[in-house]
Formats: structure tokens, C-alpha cells, sequence
């Protein structure tokens, strides 16, 4: 066991105690993970360096240094938490619905499918110690805790998060949703959500993560993701930032794609203090394609940081980026988009788009969407704009006679609709296009349009 | 000094192997100060230019904090070459001669050096000041300035066009004021070390509403061996008035490699409008990468109230190139431009691109960058755009397109927007891909061969760019891409 230096005391001894405690029946492996995780995180620390960080550039993680966020394993009174976890339905034989509260699974609130040869979807808690979902070889494997503080805090405290496996050749579509419930506290509480997916060859499946919290309480989600996308699989993902607005949330999120498998991901966020979510996809055969979505709506003094990288290491591979954000209050939106086509990598196809519409005088974007290319038969581009409301289209509407503030609304949303249009399951997409709707600024917008 | 040599592109069993035919050394004797760099060369650079108090003080403070950055020189740029000793390099080499008083004095074999530079006949009488419509030529050969035409019809004008050490002298005033105020010398790590060993360079100072009748034109060369080069160039244009300055830049191929550490400074103040054309030809190093020049460069201009700065670069020397011309668009309604070239063939590598800082309201910058990667070379188009919060109704537009000529080359687009005002509007697009297959073969179909289709595409892939240059050094540009790509295509 490594000490830790003075100012991660408090996750050392918080760390020990479910190493110690309820952790220390887990099996040799998991252990081993949790210390070398620890070690990780003791050697890196919070990426809290401001200068030369090219990674955090125009994030700084301060804030979530400074706060000794509570861990704690005791179970919670998840009742509180039943409206959340039913804010929209999704029928079908194939659903399984697990709710996590305060990172914990509960069984009171959650409604596994039936069980089905081939499909898993279970807490990893209740699997660890099962042999036969040979977990040791899968946990970890994607996300590496390595020179990645926040991944090698998660892994350090993994306990139990969501497992869903779908056996190669398995017809028919799965779909699992997710939702990580943080419940209030009197103290401000850390989770670390864990969520692996491994879909066969083959398999068709979509996982719904979200994550919930309290309005007005700070705490901080930590959460990591590994998507394996077997030969001709496809997964489709949606992840749901639905945070308490003094939230704290970094979410890692790592994708290996097989040959000729699809995997598409959209992203909504609303609400959350400071929001980073950290999403690499690889492919590791050829042939595949990826679609990578992603919105975000953010008002007072939130910041919202997306840092996307599309690794093209095998040839014939198509990747599709687009992501969104209106911003609003002093906000501020960070974009980071990376998409690497690597040597011998070619026929690679690779389009990035980053659209801003800022409504405020005092919101910020920081737009990074980079082009590393080291083959050259490839068609690669990138687009980044930002701006207002088109001022001619706004007058198209009023002359319509539509006035100023529904019109203005009206744009904004058919803004948002192009990334929330793509979201397959008809209710999720309802959901989204409600809150979204919700959550555009009620007020006659700040800027004088005709300039 | 080895004998003079010139590597023409159809030798064959060429010591370097190059095809670079600037590559000649000039056999003339040069006042070398010792290798190395301490306070002591700091003072005797100071020296050598009968400088003022002020201006080695200046330098001594640039050298102070040279030295607080321990040697660290910045690592984020897509570029990779070996730690640079900087007590190894000559950071004063001067040719022998007395500083001449006109173009007949000026030492033969330099003359001679010169006229090897493979300017196109016509054009480089024009250049030596037989047409009517000149083009005034500075030239500097190492660290100083050995040249300088048509002075007299410039001063007509009032238009001040000297090497910057005899602006030191005769216009203090104008040089204390500004140099220093766009590149600070604390600015970063190049600048600083520039600031505390600059030797030459050009000044230029255009008086209130004149339109310099002329281009001006600065030949930078590097001779002597193991040396630096730290030019300085300082640009000044009055309210209202304009200027076109060019500068071109060779070197001779040497086996190691050589510093270029450069900073220029352009104050264009309100309603003037100032366009910077520059065909960088550093010698790139040979087909295996040996040699070449390290070109560190840091440009910048402040535009002021309706002024314009505009940049134009054709990148296609330098075995590194780390360079980075940016535009302060300090006062309301000022325009910043920014067109580049930057072809990389064998092992050479580029980071290079522009800042385009908007703090007036309704500022405009235009940027077009166009990356050429052969052989086994790495391009990288970086740049920001930042627009702050005072920038009301600013606009950007960037377009960034990179083609891949071989499968061994790397094209990377790195840009950042900072955007902290919602009535600005930022477009920006790139694109990476290799040349056409279908325009080859229609090329091919009729009778072109691939060699000469793949230039005419890449040609037109540049000419928006080129159209920007002034005529002279458009045709100029267009054979320098021309002869560094050969090799890498048929």
C-alpha cells in the first residue's frame, strides 16, 4: 500500500475503509486493481496544473480539488428517488431498467428484464465473484487508470456499477437503462459510477445512461465507461447529464470498436456546475463508423467541457462528430474535438462539426477541434462556428407575426432539434424534447439582433 | 570556409544530395564574435552597433530573463528535434568589409551571392534599380545589413528605410517608442533570446498619408557556419499611409543545423494598412533530414483604428519551422489577414498559423491556410482566434485545407476559438485530403505527365494564396514550390 500525500488524506482514509471494510471480501483481482488504481491516483492527482495542460486548458478542476467529498458504501433511502427513475418509459421485452443510488445498486427501484440466454444486465457487485463472467479480463481493460487521475480515483473506489453483456450472434435488439441516482446529504458525497458494456458480434444494443442528483446540494459524480463494440455489433448510447445545478461531474467514457460494428453516442447535458465528459473512441478493425452527437444547454455559471477524440488506427473507417451548445448567463463551453487518422489508416472518413449559439453577453466558447493526419488517402474536414440568432431569420418569423420572443425561442429550439431528431427510442426522444424545450431561457433574449 | 558551390537541382552527385540550389556558400571573410552566449556577447553585440545606453540595457534585462527560463525552450508545438546547445552557435558573424555606401561598394562576391539567388533575369534588374518602378532591396548577410537601394528616392518621400542598427542611431526616438511594444521581450522563449542578441534587421518608417511608392524588400541570408541569425525588423506606418514589404530568406546547406530566431513587429496606426509578404526558403536539410535551418519566428502587428495588416507567407524551407504571424486587432473596425503556404517534403516539419486577437468592435480577420505535405514531412496548421468581450460584431472567417502527397507524411489541423461575445460571428473550416485521383487522370488523359499534373494541381491548389503576393514573387513562389516538391511525386 502506497501513502498518500497530505492533500488526498481524506480519499486515503475513505479509500482504506472500503478496502478494509466492505470491499475487502472482493476477489484477489479486484483488489489488486483498487491498489494499483490508488497508486495511480496518489502518483497523478486532480489534473489541477494550468499551465501546459493541454488536455484541461480552458477547464480548471480546482473547485472539485478542494472539496473532500464524502464516499461512503451505506445503503440510502432510495424511495425518495421513484419519480426520478420513472420519468419516462420505455416498453418492451427486451428492457432492463437498474437504478444505482449514491453508487449503489437498488433492487427495490430497478426491473431487470427476464432472464434471457446470452443477455446479462446486472450489478457488478453481485457478479464480482463470479467466475463466470470472467470480469477480470474486462474491467479496467478500456480505461486505463494511468496518467488519468480521474479514471484511476473511479477504479480505486470501484464497488459495483452496471454490467451488461450481450453473447455473440444474439438477434434481436437489448436495450438497458441506466440511472445513477446521488441522493442529499449533509455532507457533499462523491460516486463513482461504473458502467461496462460489452456487446458480441453481431448485437444490437442501446444503453441509456442518466444521471440524476439533488438541485441545490454539492457533490460530485466521477463515473467511467467502457463500451466494447464486438465484429458487426452496434451500440448505440445515450447519456443523460441531468445533474443538481451545483453538481460537480466528470464522466470518462472509453469505446473500442471490432470490425464492421457501429456505435453511435449522444450526449445531452443540463444543469451541473462544472461538467466534463471525456469520451475516446478506437478502432481497432476496419470498416467501422461511428456517430458521435452531443448537446448541451447551459445558463448562470455553469461550464460544460467536451473532449471528444476518434482514434482512426485501422483503415476504411467512417466517424461522424456533431456537437451543440447554446449558451446562456456566464457559462461557458469548452469543445475539444481530436480526430487522429493514423498511418496506414486509409479510406479513413472523418467529419467534426462544433455549432455554438451564445445568447448572452457574458458566455464563453472554446473551440478545439483538431485534425491529426499521418495518411493520405483520407477525406477528413472540420467546421466550428459560433454566433448569434441569423437576425434575417428572425425578422423572416416576425414579419410572420410571430413576436420577438417566440420566435426567438422557436430558432433556439430548432437549433437544439437537429442533435435530439437523431434519438431512436420514441420516448427517450419526447423526454429530451421536453426538458430541452423547458430549459431555454424564458425571457425576451439580451441581444439587440439587428446590430 | 569551403570554396563557393552551387547545388543546382540536376546534380547528381551533389555532396548533400539536396536539390536545394541556394544551398552555395559565400567565400568572404566575416568578423565572428566567440561561440556562445553570456552577458559579455550580449554587451559586445551592443558594442559592435555603437548602441545607446537604453538599448543594452534593454537587452541585458531580455538576457536576465532568457536565463530564468533555464533553456527551456516550448514543447507544445507538433515538432520533434534534438535539445539545441545554445553555447554552441555564433551569435555575431559580420562580413569584414566596412559598411558600404552604395551598391557599387558592396563586395563583389556578395554581389555575386546575391545574383546566385535565382531571381529571374528581368526581375532582378528591377530589383538592382534598372526599370522605373523599383522594388527597394535590403540585404542582410548574417547579422548585418550590407545593402540598401533606392534609399534616396525613399527619403524623397520621407520614408525611412534602413538597417534597424542605423536606426538605432539616427532615429532613436522612433525605436525606443516602439521596439518592444507589439513583442515584448518577455513575449516567449525565442523572443527573449532574440531581444538579448538581435543583431540586424530592416526598419521601416512611413510618415502620415504616404504611400510608400515602392516595394520594400529585405534578403535575409545566413552564411557562416554554426551560426545564429536573430534578426529584428521593425515596421512602422503613420496614420494613413501604406506599405508593401517582402523579405526572402536563403541559407547555404551545412550538415548541422542552424538557429533562426527572428521577431518582427508591425504598428500600423489608424487608417493605415500595412501587407507583409514573406517567401521563407531556410535551407530545409537534405533527403535524410541532416542539416537545415531551425526557423523560430515570432511576427506580430498591432492594427489600430481602421487599419489593416495583412500576412502572406510561403513557407518552404527550414528543416522546422515554428512561426506564428498574428494581428492585434486593437482598434474599432481594423482587418487582419492572414494567407500561408507551407510545403514540408523529406523530414522537414512546420507549426505554423496565426492569432487573430479582436478587441475593437467590429473587427474583421480572414485567415487561409493551405499545408503541403511530401515525403516525409509534418505540417501543422495552428492558430486562435480569440475575440473578447469588447469585440462587438466582430467576424472571422478561417479556412484551413492540408493535401497529402505520399502516405509517409502527417497534415494536422490544430485551431482554437475563443469566443467571449455573442455578436460575433466565427466560421471555420478545414479540410485534409490527397490530390484528386480523378484530376490526375484527367490530367493524364491529355498528355500530361504525373509529375507535371501533380504541380499544376498543387499550383492551383495555392493560387489564392499566391494571388495575394506581390506579382514579382507570385512567380517566384510558384518555382520554389515547383522545385521543392521534386522528388516527391511520379
Amino acid at each position: 500500500m502506497t501513502s498518500a500525500p497530505a492533500k488526498y488524506a481524506h480519499y486515503f482514509a475513505d479509500f482504506q475503509s472500503l478496502v478494509q471494510g466492505p470491499g475487502a471480501g472482493a476477489p484477489p483481482w479486484l483488489r489488486d486493481l483498487r491498489d494499483n488504481a490508488w497508486s495511480m491516483f496518489s502518483e497523478t492527482g486532480f489534473p489541477t496544473a494550468r499551465r501546459g495542460n493541454e488536455r484541461w486548458k480552458y477547464t480548471n478542476v480546482g473547485p472539485i480539488a478542494k472539496i473532500d467529498f464524502n464516499f461512503s458504501t451505506r445503503p440510502t433511502d432510495a424511495n425518495g428517488s421513484r419519480s426520478l427513475a420513472a420519468s419516462y418509459k420505455i416498453e418492451g421485452p427486451a428492457v432492463s431498467d437498474l437504478v444505482f443510488i449514491d453508487g449503489r445498486y437498488s433492487p427495490e427501484l430497478s426491473s431487470p428484464a427476464a432472464a434471457t440466454d446470452g443477455i446479462t444486465a446486472a450489478s457488478l457487485a453481485s457478479i464480482f465473484t463470479d467466475s463466470a463472467f470472467d470480469l477480470e479480463s474486462q474491467v479496467g481493460r478500456y480505461a486505463s487508470p494511468d496518467g488519468d487521475g480521474f479514471a484511476a480515483l473511479n477504479t480505486a473506489f470501484l464497488h459495483d456499477g452496471a454490467y451488461i453483456h450481450v453473447g455473440d450472434g444474439h438477434s434481436g435488439k437489448v436495450l438497458v437503462r441506466l440511472s445513477y441516482i446521488t441522493v442529499d446529504g449533509t455532507h457533499p458525497k462523491v460516486t463513482h459510477p461504473r458502467t461496462l458494456i460489452v456487446a458480441g458480434r453481431n448485437t444490437d444494443v442501446t444503453v441509456v445512461e442518466s444521471y440524476y442528483g439533488p438541485k441545490d446540494s454539492v457533490y460530485f459524480t466521477n463515473a467511467v465507461t467502457e463500451i466494447s463494440v464486438g465484429d458487426g455489433a452496434r451500440v448505440d448510447h445515450y447519456r443523460l447529464l441531468l445533474e443538481g445545478e451545483k453538481a460537480f461531474h466528470v464522466g470518462t467514457n472509453r469505446v473500442k470498436q471490432e470490425k464492421d460494428s457501429s456505435f453511435s453516442s449522444a450526449s445531452f447535458t443540463l444543469g451541473t456546475a462544472l461538467a466534463r465528459n471525456d469520451l475516446e473512441v478506437l478502432f481497432d478493425g476496419t470498416g467501422g463508423y461511428c456517430s458521435l452527437n452531443g448537446l448541451y444547454l447551459t445558463a448562470d455559471n455553469q461550464h460544460i467541457d467536451n473532449l471528444i477524440s476518434i482514434d482512426h488506427a485501422q483503415p476504411n473507417c467512417t466517424s461522424r462528430l456533431n456537437y451543440k451548445g447554446i449558451l446562456d448567463g456566464r457559462s461557458r463551453a469548452v469543445f475539444g474535438g481530436t480526430v487522429v487518422v493514423r498511418p496506414g489508416a486509409q479510406k479513413s472518413d472523418a467529419e467534426q462539426t462544433d455549432k455554438n449559439l451564445i445568447l448572452s453577453k457574458f458566455a464563453e466558447v472554446d473551440s478545439k477541434p483538431s485534425l491529426l493526419i499521418y495518411a493520405d488517402d483520407v477525406k477528413c474536414s472540420h467546421g466550428a462556428t459560433a454566433g448569434h440568432i441569423d437576425a434575417d431569420t428572425l425578422f423572416y418569423l416576425r414579419s410572420r407575426g410571430l413576436d420577438l420572443d417566440t420566435a426567438s425561442r422557436m430558432l433556439v429550439h430548432a437549433f437544439a432539434s437537429e442533435i435530439i431528431e437523431k434519438v431512436q427510442p420514441e420516448p427517450l426522444r419526447d423526454y429530451l424534447n421536453t426538458i430541452f424545450a423547458a430549459a431555454i431561457p424564458d425571457k425576451s433574449l439580451p441581444i439587440a439582433w439587428t446590430g | 570556409m569551403t570554396a563557393p558551390k552551387v547545388i543546382s537541382r540536376n546534380s547528381t552527385s551533389s555532396e548533400l544530395e539536396s536539390d536545394y540550389k541556394w544551398g552555395f556558400t559565400i567565400d568572404i571573410d566575416a568578423d565572428l564574435a566567440p561561440k556562445g552566449l553570456n552577458e559579455d556577447i550580449v554587451r559586445l553585440i551592443s558594442a559592435k552597433k555603437e548602441e545607446p545606453e537604453w538599448l543594452l540595457e534593454w537587452r541585458l534585462k531580455a538576457f536576465s530573463h532568457w536565463l530564468k527560463l533555464k533553456q527551456e525552450a516550448p514543447t507544445w508545438a507538433n515538432v520533434k528535434y534534438p535539445p539545441i546547445d545554445y553555447q554552441d552557435i555564433y551569435y555575431y558573424a559580420a562580413p569584414k568589409t566596412d559598411a558600404p555606401k552604395s551598391l557599387d561598394e558592396v563586395d563583389p562576391e556578395i554581389l555575386a551571392a546575391f545574383e546566385k539567388l535565382g531571381i529571374p533575369l528581368q526581375e532582378r534588374e528591377r530589383l538592382a534599380g534598372v526599370a522605373v518602378a523599383g522594388v527597394a532591396v535590403d540585404a542582410v548577410l548574417d547579422s548585418v545589413s550590407v545593402a540598401t537601394t533606392y534609399k534616396e528616392t525613399l527619403e524623397k518621400q520621407g520614408v525611412i528605410f534602413c538597417p534597424i542598427s542605423e536606426a538605432v542611431r539616427e532615429h532613436p526616438e522612433l525605436v525606443r517608442k516602439y521596439l518592444g511594444s507589439v513583442v515584448p521581450y518577455g513575449d516567449n522563449f525565442y523572443a527573449t533570446l532574440n531581444s538579448a542578441v538581435f543583431s540586424d534587421g530592416s526598419f521601416v518608417y512611413i510618415p502620415k498619408g504616404v504611400r510608400c511608392p515602392m516595394e520594400l524588400m529585405t534578403y535575409f541570408r545566413i552564411n557562416q557556419a554554426d551560426s545564429g541569425q536573430f534578426e529584428r525588423t521593425l515596421i512602422i506606418a503613420e496614420e494613413g499611409s501604406y506599405v508593401s514589404y517582402l523579405e526572402g530568406c536563403t541559407a547555404p546547406a551545412r550538415k548541422t543545423h542552424q538557429l533562426h530566431a527572428a521577431v518582427v513587429e508591425l504598428v500600423a496606426l489608424d487608417d493605415s494598412e500595412i501587407k507583409y509578404s514573406t517567401l521563407q526558403n531556410w535551407f530545409p536539410g537534405d533527403k535524410d533530414g541532416n542539416g537545415g535551418v531551425y526557423n523560430f519566428v515570432t511576427k506580430r502587428g498591432i492594427a489600430h483604428k481602421n487599419a489593416k495588416i495583412s500576412w502572406t507567407q510561403v513557407e518552404t524551407g527550414s528543416a522546422i519551422t515554428w512561426k506564428y504571424p498574428s494581428v492585434i486587432l486593437e482598434g474599432d473596425n481594423s482587418v487582419g489577414e492572414f494567407y500561408s503556404v507551407a510545403l514540408v517534403n523529406n523530414y522537414q516539419q512546420a507549426d505554423t498559423g496565426t492569432k487573430m486577437i479582436h478587441k475593437g468592435k467590429n473587427t474583421r480577420s480572414t485567415i487561409v491556410a493551405k499545408g503541403i505535405s511530401a515525403g516525409h514531412g509534418s505540417s501543422t496548421y495552428r492558430g486562435l482566434v480569440k475575440i473578447l468581450p469588447s469585440a462587438d460584431g466582430a467576424k472571422n472567417f478561417t479556412q484551413c485545407d492540408s493535401l497529402l502527397v505520399g502516405d509517409q507524411c502527417g497534415a494536422h489541423t490544430v485551431p482554437y476559438i475563443e469566443v467571449k461575445n455573442p455578436t460575433a460571428q466565427i466560421e471555420h473550416e478545414a479540410s485534409t485530403s490527397k490530390v484528386s485521383d480523378d484530376q490526375l487522370f484527367y490530367c493524364q488523359q491529355r498528355g500530361i505527365s504525373v509529375e507535371d499534373a501533380h504541380f499544376m494541381i498543387i499550383n492551383g491548389f495555392c493560387r489564392g494564396i499566391f494571388q495575394e503576393l506581390p506579382f514579382e514573387f507570385a512567380m517566384e513562389a510558384s518555382q520554389l514550390l515547383k522545385v521543392s516538391l521534386e522528388g516527391a511525386v511520379g
